[in-house]
Formats: structure tokens, sequence, C-alpha cells
């Protein structure tokens, strides 16, 4: 299996996960590369994208697997050939061959900035730290019969708080990536359920690095 | 901390049509830029990205050293709330900058229902709706193209001016006149003037219109020299002219997703209540050469498997046989679909359509239009009961068993016999696919549609009446009535859209009023079920003292002025009366190719005989 890692920033946040998979076999198209077809009634190229990003979230850490036609061609050249195809924000940092399977990525580390138009005190900040070390989260999470409870404690390794600015918090967050999932915007659901005086303005995520169950950096 | 654009768009849906960024956008340098212009498309992103005219528009201006071309679309009804909620102005996608910012307001005015829009979108954009409210100074000029501004007058208080046909040279021209007007300080009438001069320049403002008692109009007078007539410009030599293969590939679905080739302007057929097929005449083909370069080019800048082969009746391409298989050769072993949407219902097109298919197998879709022959020759739909059934039956031969019909109600002289004919024609063809199919078990569908008859300006149809919204419905049961079958559904357009578009196609300046009123009333997105609000615009008709029917169901005397007849299309009225006397008589004429009908389109075209 070919793989590549890709980063997803910019204006490129808001292309939804499935605009993103049909962009793929476009961009290799483009530089007149193939990727292996489905078979089937609607053949067409496939790729796969390890856990979905939901819009509005940025990523130096997207992985993209495929298997490439032609035979010949050294996977290392792949950034350069592909890079000036693609549009704003989104670029392949490497390309490789894996067998490790997807199903083997386990935690994901990210950043959740959290932004306060007027300002957020250091007393703020402790307390959203204190609020991750409890034993218990309950957060609302939307599923197919409505609104339900869960406890997302589990799924989250460690959060570090830090100040980036008078008016912007920085969540360091390892969770859980798959089986179960957690999104990120659920430890700021966390914070306005229990901390409401404290809910930002505005907040946004950011994947910096996936790893395996051993917390080994996964490619 | 993060701007307030990017704080909105993870809460509205489908936020990549709001960002830009994509494959293929022009960026240029502002500080290098004399003249910037916002081509704004009155409908949602998904639609105007699919529109061929605005690429070919937007390649073009941007071609022009120190000119930069962007776009802007119509929000979505949740994006709106927001921009209005937080004032913040509509932007560009390339820039991000406000409409203020910019010299030129280009709108691609494709049919009336976007007419709401524009209003609303110059809103979003803080510029004044109404030209004479704009100031003197040479900013914010607020121009239109594209098929409605062959009767523009229901726009005329919101446009600076029209640039009517076909615009590869045109706004050129339009561009290199502003860039001048801007060097040597003139003032907005300064330049309206000099814009005028180009020929395909309608300044509205430049025309007085008085009326007769009745609500008819009296005369249209050009006030300061400004020419009497206004033609249409067309592109004189269609393989040399612009068409654009490095095109902006939109990074989130759109409508038309793949290549589009436009293999020729214009049509043949005279297809009587077909504005399309009068206002694109004459017809000027590019050679297959040539095309086949073009396709090669788009299809390897995009990185598409799918390209549509565009026009209108696709099968009059001269060379089609010849040039889909050189096409074919390319595309099937890439893997690449090949699609065909307007094919005549001829023996020729369905043994296209089974080669061009062999990728992947879409629907069949036949309009023969009308119900009997009698009609079909009164409308000049020269399609056969014989060739449709002999069609179906190939395409049922060959595994097809869904069949899409598309017919008109309302038509000038329909009885119910017509409509009654539309279910006959129906049963025939689902015998067909009785009769043909190799395996009955999976079932047919065959899907009929019926449109609400709008009759059009530039058409021979331009002086009749449209049958009432009531009677319209009548007919549809009717039909209805007669097709119990399981294999057959039938849907029908809803009749208030259709006569609001009856009314707004044949309107004059009373109108603009009118539509100012409905934009106050909130009403935007007409062609969008979403967003329709029909009661609006009654209360918006009635709030001015405007009586719709009078637009939408009077026939219009021979002699009568029409709003737009200051604006030409190159056909002359003698022709389309012509035609409308042939269709009382149910006589059909005979398409360009077999003998030339005196249409006047032919002296648009420099280049000597059209379709040559």
């Amino acid at each position: 299996m070919n793989r590549l890692l890709f980063e997803k920033t910019g204006k490129a946040i808001y292309i939804s996960h499935l605009d993103t998979m049909a962009m793929f076999p476009r961009i290799f198209l483009r530089a007149g590369l193939h990727v292996k077809f489905t078979r089937g009634m609607s053949p067409h190229a496939y790729v796969s994208i390890a856990l979905p990003l939901s819009v509005g979230t940025s990523s130096c850490c997207e992985l993209l697997d495929f298997t490439l036609e032609e035979d010949n061609v050294p996977l290392e050249t792949l950034p350069a050939r592909l890079n000036p195809y693609f549009p704003a924000g989104i670029r392949v940092l490497s390309a490789y061959d894996s067998d490790r399977k997807i199903k083997e990525l386990r935690y994901l580390r990210c950043t959740v900035t959290l932004e306060y138009d007027q300002g957020i005190s250091d007393d703020g900040c402790r307390d959203i730290e204190a609020l991750f070390r409890q034993d218990q989260i309950l957060v609302e999470k939307k599923t197919k019969k409505g609104l339900a409870e869960t406890d997302i404690r589990p799924m989250i390794e460690s959060v570090h708080v830090s100040r980036i600015s008078s008016g912007e918090l920085a969540l360091e967050s390892l969770i859980c990536a798959q089986n179960p999932s957690l999104n990120p915007q659920l430890l700021v659901g966390a914070i306005e359920r229990y901390l409401p005086e404290l809910a930002p303005d505005f907040a946004k995520a950011h994947r910096t690095e996936v790893f395996d169950e051993s917390f080994q950096v996964f490619r | 901390m993060t701007d307030l654009i990017n704080r909105i768009l993870p809460r509205v849906q489908k936020p990549a049509r709001y960002t830009g960024g994509e494959y293929n956008e022009i960026i240029k340098d502002k500080a290098s830029t004399e003249v910037r212009i916002a081509f704004c498309f009155p409908d949602t992103y998904e639609i105007g990205m699919s529109n061929i005219g605005m690429r070919i528009l937007y390649g073009i201006l941007n071609e022009m050293d120190g000119v930069w071309c962007e776009r802007m679309f119509a929000p979505w009804g949740d994006m709106e709330e927001e921009m209005r909620r937080h004032d913040l102005p509509l932007w560009a996608l390339e820039s991000h900058d406000p409409m203020e910012d910019f010299d030129l307001i280009a709108f691609s005015i494709g049919y009336e229902m976007a007419y709401s829009n524009v209003l609303n979108m110059l809103e979003l954009g803080h510029i004044p709706l109404k030209s004479c409210d704009r100031g003197d100074d040479l900013k914010h000029i607020v121009f239109a193209g594209g098929t409605s501004v062959y009767n523009a007058e229901p726009m005329a208080d919101f446009l600076d001016f029209c640039a009517v046909g076909e615009g590869e040279d045109l706004d050129v021209e339009i561009v290199e006149c502003y860039r001048s007007a801007k060097r040597r300080g003139l003032s907005r009438r300064e330049f309206l003037r000099e814009v005028s001069k180009i020929p395909g320049v309608y300044v509205p403002s430049f025309y007085r219109h008085t009326y007769h008692e009745d609500g008819t109009i009296r005369e249209i007078i050009p006030l300061d020299g400004a020419p009497e007539t206004v033609t249409k410009r067309i592109v004189q030599d269609m393989d040399g002219a612009y068409y654009p293969t490095k095109t902006i590939v939109p990074s989130t679905q759109i409508v038309h997703d793949r290549t589009v080739l436009e293999l020729f302007r214009g049509c043949i057929r005279g297809c009587r209540f077909c504005q399309a097929g009068f206002c694109y005449r004459p017809v000027r083909p590019k050679s297959p050469d040539r095309l086949y370069e073009l396709a090669v080019a788009s299809l390897e800048n995009s990185g598409y498997d799918e390209m549509t082969l565009s026009s209108l009746s696709t099968s009059d391409y001269k060379k089609l046989g010849e040039f889909a298989d050189r096409m074919l050769d390319y595309c099937i072993p890439r893997g690449i679909n090949l699609s065909l949407p307007s094919l005549r219902a001829d023996n020729f097109s369905v043994e296209l359509m089974e080669k061009v298919q062999k990728v992947r197998k879409s629907g069949l879709t036949f309009a023969p239009e009308a119900g009997t022959q009698r009609l079909r020759d009164a409308i000049n739909k020269n399609v056969t009961e014989e060739d449709i059934l002999r069609s179906c039956s190939v395409a049922f031969a060959g595994g097809w068993n869904k069949v899409k019909l598309y017919f008109m109600l309302g038509l000038p002289t329909e009885t119910d016999e017509d409509v009654i004919g539309i279910a006959e024609l129906t049963y025939k063809v689902l015998k067909a696919w009785k009769e043909h199919s190799p395996n009955k078990s999976r079932g047919c569908t065959i899907t009929v549609s019926t449109a609400f008859f709008v009759p059009k300006n530039g058409t021979p149809f331009q002086w009749e009446a449209q049958i009432t919204p009531e009677e319209y419905l009548r007919r549809c049961a009717l039909l209805k009535s007669k097709m119990p079958s399981k294999s057959i559904r039938y849907a029908y357009h809803p009749s208030d859209l259709s006569m609001l578009e009856a009314v707004l196609c044949r309107g004059d300046r009373k109108l603009c009023d009118v539509l100012l009123r409905a934009h106050e009333l909130g009403c935007k997105m007409d062609g969008w079920t979403d967003y329709f609000q029909m009661d609006k615009w009654m209360q918006a008709f009635s709030d001015c003292g405007v009586d719709p029917a009078w637009y939408a169901q009077r026939e219009r005397g021979r002699d009568e002025v029409f709003p737009w007849e200051t604006v030409s299309i190159g056909i002359s009225k003698k022709f389309f009366w012509r035609e409308r006397e042939a269709a009382y008589r149910s006589e059909i004429t005979p398409d360009c190719r077999r003998q030339c009908t005196g249409c006047g389109a032919d002296r648009l075209y420099q280049g000597g005989p059209c379709d040559e």
C-alpha cells in the first residue's frame, strides 16, 4: 500500500472529507499519474483517508492510502510532483510504502486554541486545566437518536493548558483517535458545560501528530 | 485571533464555497492592478461555477494586464443571516475584499428568477440599488450580460448598462473603455456616454419609454444621440476565440463537476418556443481539430474523469460521429466518461449513446415537447413519433430500462386532445419496452415531466398569452388521470414560478418598482423551492398597483411596441411574425441547413454564410 502524509491548513480546512477524497485522484491525473481503480459497476479511483477530519479543523498529519498504477515512480518524488496541483492549503509532506494498517493508529495529538475577546485570567486557565483532571467529564453528544450524555474522560490521555496571549489559551491534548474516537471540539463542549463563564468566543482545533498504541509516531 | 469570516465559516453549510483558494484560481497583485472587476453570479457557487460563460469571461478578463477579475456568488440563507448579523459585506473569493473595493461590478444574468438575487447581492455589498443613487464618480459601475439582458427593462433602474450578446470581445472593449475613463478622470455620466458608443452596449437611462393609456408602450425615445438599436455582439471566429483549458477546479462538488467542451454556438432547428435557439444564432461550429486540442488540454489540466460535449442540439454538429470516435479513443483507456446531454431522438444518436456509455451507463432523456404531431409541427419541434419510438426501442433492446420524457403544457393552439396525446405517446413507449427489453423482470420506469410553457421574448411566441395557472393545473390533472400505470411517473412543474417568469421576461420598466418591493419583502433565490415565495411577489405587485396577469396572460397586438425593442438579437420581428403564423397553420419551417429561412442572423456574421 502506498501512503501519503499531507497537511490541510488555511482555506483548505473548509473542504469536507468527501470532497478531499474526490480531489486526490484528480491531483494525480494533473501530475500525469494514475491511481488504481475499484472494480465493479461504477469503477472509480480508490483512495482512503485515515480519521476523517471535521470541517474547520486543520492538520499537519493526514494520511492517505492509495495504489499507484505506475510501478516505476519513486515514491519520494511524489511530494514535488503533486504539490503544484493542489488548492491553497493542502501540501504533501512525504510519500512512502507502508504495511502498517490504519487500525493500529490509536492516539491523536491536537492543539485546541480557545479565543477570548475580553481576555482570559490566569485563574481561568487553572480552572480549565483542573476540569480535565476530573474523573468523569460528561458532555452532550449528538447521536442518531438525538442528544446523549457521554463520559469523554476515558478518551483523554492528557490535556495541558498554556497561554498564548492575553486572550488565547492552547489546550495541548492527547486523545483517542479511533474506537472510540474523540472529536476535539468536545473538549470545548466540556468547558461550556462545566465552566460556562469560561466558554471561549471561538475555538479551533489543529491536529499535530498521530500515534500507535505504544505512543510511537504512526506512519 | 481568528477573523470574523473564519469564525463564521465553521457554522455554515458547505463553507468551501465561500473561501476561494481553488486550483487555478487567479490571484494578482493589487498594487499593480488598475481595474478591479467583481464578476457576480446571482446564484449559489455550485450553480455559478458550473456556468461556462462565466469561466470564459473570467479567463479573458484576467488575461488583460492591469485587470483583476474576481468572483462573487449569492450566499445561501444561513451565510446571509450571519453576514447581516455581523454587518459583514459580500466579499470576492480571491482577495476577500468587499464589493465596495471594486470598479466594475458585472453580473451574469441567465434567467429572470435571478433578478431578486442581483438586488440582494448589491445590498449585501453595500452598493446603492438604483443607478441614480450611485453618485457621479467612476466607482461601482454595475452592468450585466447574459440571456436576460435581451429584455433588461425590469432591471433598467438598477443596471448602469448592459453588455448585449457574447462577451469575448465586448467585455474587453468595455474594460479598456473604463480604464481610459479612469485615467482621464471622467465622471460616471461621461463614462456611460463613452461606453454606449461600443456596439453591443445598452445604457437603459439613455432611453425614455412613454406609454399609451392602456399601459402598452407608445414610444422609446433615445436621448442625447444614443443609438436607436443596440445589436448583440457575437464571436466571429470560433476556432480563434479564447476558450479556457486551465480553469478553476472547485474544491467542493458543484452541479456540473466536470470538463465542459463547447462544440458550437447557435442552433439550426428553430423550435418556436425556444429562446436559446434564436438568441444564440447564427450557428458557428468549432473545428474537430481545435475541439480535440481543447478537450485534451482541459482534461489534463483539471484531472476530471468526465467531460460533457455541450451545445444546443448536439446531434447537429456535422462531424459529431467522427469527433466522438476520436474522443472515445482518448477517453476509454483513461476511464474518462463522455456525456452528450443534448441529442436528438434519431437512430444515429442512440448508436452514439451506446458507444459513449461503454464507460458508465446513465439515463436516457427525450424531449418530444408536445403529445401530438400536429402540435409538434406547430412548435416546429421536428421530431416524429416514429423517431421517438424507434430510438426508445433500440435503447430498450440495449438494456436501458429508464426513460425520461419532457413535455410542455400550455403551448399555443394546444387542446385537450394534445394533452391526452402525451399519455398516448407515453403508453406507446411503454409498449416498445415490453416488445424490446431483453430482461423484463427488472421492470421499466418512464418519467414524464411537464413544464408550464412561458412565452419568451425573442421567439415567434413573444406575442402569445400564457394560459392561467388554473388552466395549466387542470391540464396537468387531465394528463395524470390518463396515465395510471405503475411504470409511469408523472411530475409537473409548479405553476407559480412559470407565471412569474412569464411576467418578468416580457416585462417593462414598470416592473422595476415591483422588483424593488419584492426585494424589500425578502424575495431572493426565486429559482429555489426552499426560498421562492409567490405570496410575497403577489404582495409586491399589489403594493405597486401592477397586475401580473396583464404581462403574463395578455396576447400582444401585431404592431405593439415591445419594451425590449431597443436591443436586437439580430432576428427580425417580421421573421418572428411569419413563424407565428406558420405555427397557427401547423406548418413546419425547415432547419437552417436545408434552406435559409431569412431570419436575419446571417447579417451578424461577417465570415460569410452561417454554419460553414
